[in-house]
């Protein structure tokens, strides 16, 4: 039986990892290459990378980042950021990333994940959403959360779906950094929904979280960033406490 | 010790080169006959599609020299697939090391998502060869829409919608479905043992 995958996130700004608090207030969490090398070692099932520089030469040091990780790590890593056009995809695939994730540009324009998957096949194409509920129900937002779309969560998670992306990683921007959990009841919709894996993004706290995003919410993997960074969850504690809730993962 | 890595139009072989880096071995990239012929081992990775690769490995001879090396050859996912006989990908005859078809995976529930994507546990059929000193229950990382079924040649077995090859074996010739080059320290022993025949 396929394992539930744990994936911790790295946000890298100009060759250093950070984490925001509900998208704001970067804090430092250490080098890359090495956090991602600790997080292989202690059973992490992929590390994804994401490029939060906006700059032409935080580009360059990310590329270099990119190869040093496919390189030196023996697990399949997913990087994003700043990708909007099929070359960037090309860089970063020969630079040795396994998959990319696209966010902002697949919603301006969506023809980009049937050109990508077209050209690289769909395992390699992750579409990111960052969504939000308020009274109107859930929306898709632009730039890393800060411009809200008319576009429909649920709506536009099948269009990628029927588009032919591999995977889709949502990210609820209510739940994201607050630490009380995954937004279980919208995955579960997407996750009945989708015919492609779903990664649950936002709001993982304590270990009981990640046992609730399988078992109510169906994700088929969690990701987290700041639990991990700062030593409030350890993976291999992680991975023993949902082996015992009789959640199949790789130990 | 000489490594050749065969060089075809299936992706991003990188990913094996550094592996084998990481076991302290220089591979040789190459789609010279002499030099795969030459080599203490061969690796034949690979992803991407099944015709389109073997087209590729007519146009250069190789669809003849694969199958008559002498020396260990490792065949990675696409690798394993065009060591069988034929594939339903493409519809293509393949280089028939193995006697068996290529399947597509058909889903059987909701649940069952193509391509078969993540980590599966093996079951090993053959405690030999690239899976010395294995137990059974490793996981180990997949990517794959295509499968060989299970048969004589199987070496160890996944179970996905239903069971499949996820390794075999034949004489000097073995085969993953699945990435060691990215299977962590299980996908690392496997690869040193394949170094080690």
């Amino acid at each position: 039986m396929l394992a539930k995958r744990i994936i911790p996130c790295l946000d890298v700004k100009d060759g250093q990892t950070v984490k925001g608090t509900n998208f704001l207030q970067l804090r430092q969490a250490g080098d890359p290459i090495e956090l991602g090398k600790i997080y292989s070692q202690q059973g992490a099932d992929e590390l994804v990378f994401l490029d939060i520089t906006a700059s032409h030469e935080g580009r360059k040091t990310f590329t270099d980042m990119v190869q040093k990780v496919a390189a030196e790590i023996d697990i399949p890593f997913t990087v994003g950021g700043g990708i909007s056009e099929l070359a960037d995809v090309e860089r970063m695939l020969s630079a040795g990333a396994d998959k990319i994730s696209i966010n902002s540009a697949a919603l301006r324009r969506p023809q980009l994940i049937d050109e990508i998957t077209h050209r690289f096949g769909s395992q390699v194409c992750v579409v990111a959403i960052d969504a939000k509920e308020d009274e109107n129900g859930w929306t898709c937002y632009l730039n890393g959360g800060r411009i809200p779309t008319e576009r429909n969560l649920f709506e536009w998670a099948k269009e990628v779906n029927d588009r032919g992306a591999g995977e889709i990683l949502f990210t609820s921007m209510n739940h994201d950094g607050v630490k009380q959990g995954f937004a279980c009841n919208a995955l579960h919709k997407l996750t009945s929904m989708l015919t492609i894996p779903v990664i649950a993004s936002g709001g993982a706290g304590k270990m009981e979280d990640f046992r609730d995003v399988f078992t109510q919410g169906h994700a088929d993997a969690a990701l987290a960033a700041s639990v991990f960074h700062f030593g409030q969850i350890s993976i291999p504690q992680l991975k023993e406490y949902l082996k015992v809730e009789n959640i199949n993962v790789r130990i | 010790m000489k490594i050749a890595v065969v060089k075809y139009n299936a992706g991003n072989v990188f990913s094996v080169i550094h592996a084998l880096r990481r076991l302290g071995v220089e591979p040789l990239l190459t789609d010279s006959v002499e030099e795969l012929q030459s080599a203490d081992k061969v690796v034949f990775p690979g992803q991407g599609e099944a015709s389109g690769a073997m087209r590729y490995l007519q146009e250069h001879g190789l669809d003849r020299i694969i199958p008559s090396l002498q020396q260990p050859v490792l065949g990675i996912c696409i690798g394993q697939q065009l060591m069988c006989r034929h594939s339903e990908e493409g519809n293509v005859d393949c280089l028939n090391i193995f006697d068996v078809d290529v399947k597509r995976f058909i889903p059987a529930r909701h649940e069952d998502k193509i391509p078969h994507m993540g980590w599966n546990s093996l079951q090993i059929e053959k405690p030999e060869g690239i899976f010395r000193n294995f137990k059974g229950g490793e996981f180990v990382y997949f990517v794959h829409s295509f499968y060989v079924p299970v048969s004589e040649h199987t070496a160890a077995a996944t179970d996905y919608i239903h069971p499949f090859s996820a390794a075999m074996h034949k004489d000097n010739f073995y085969a993953t479905q699945f990435h060691p080059e990215k299977s962590g320290e299980v996908g690392q022993r496997i690869l040193r043992n394949f170094l080690e025949l």
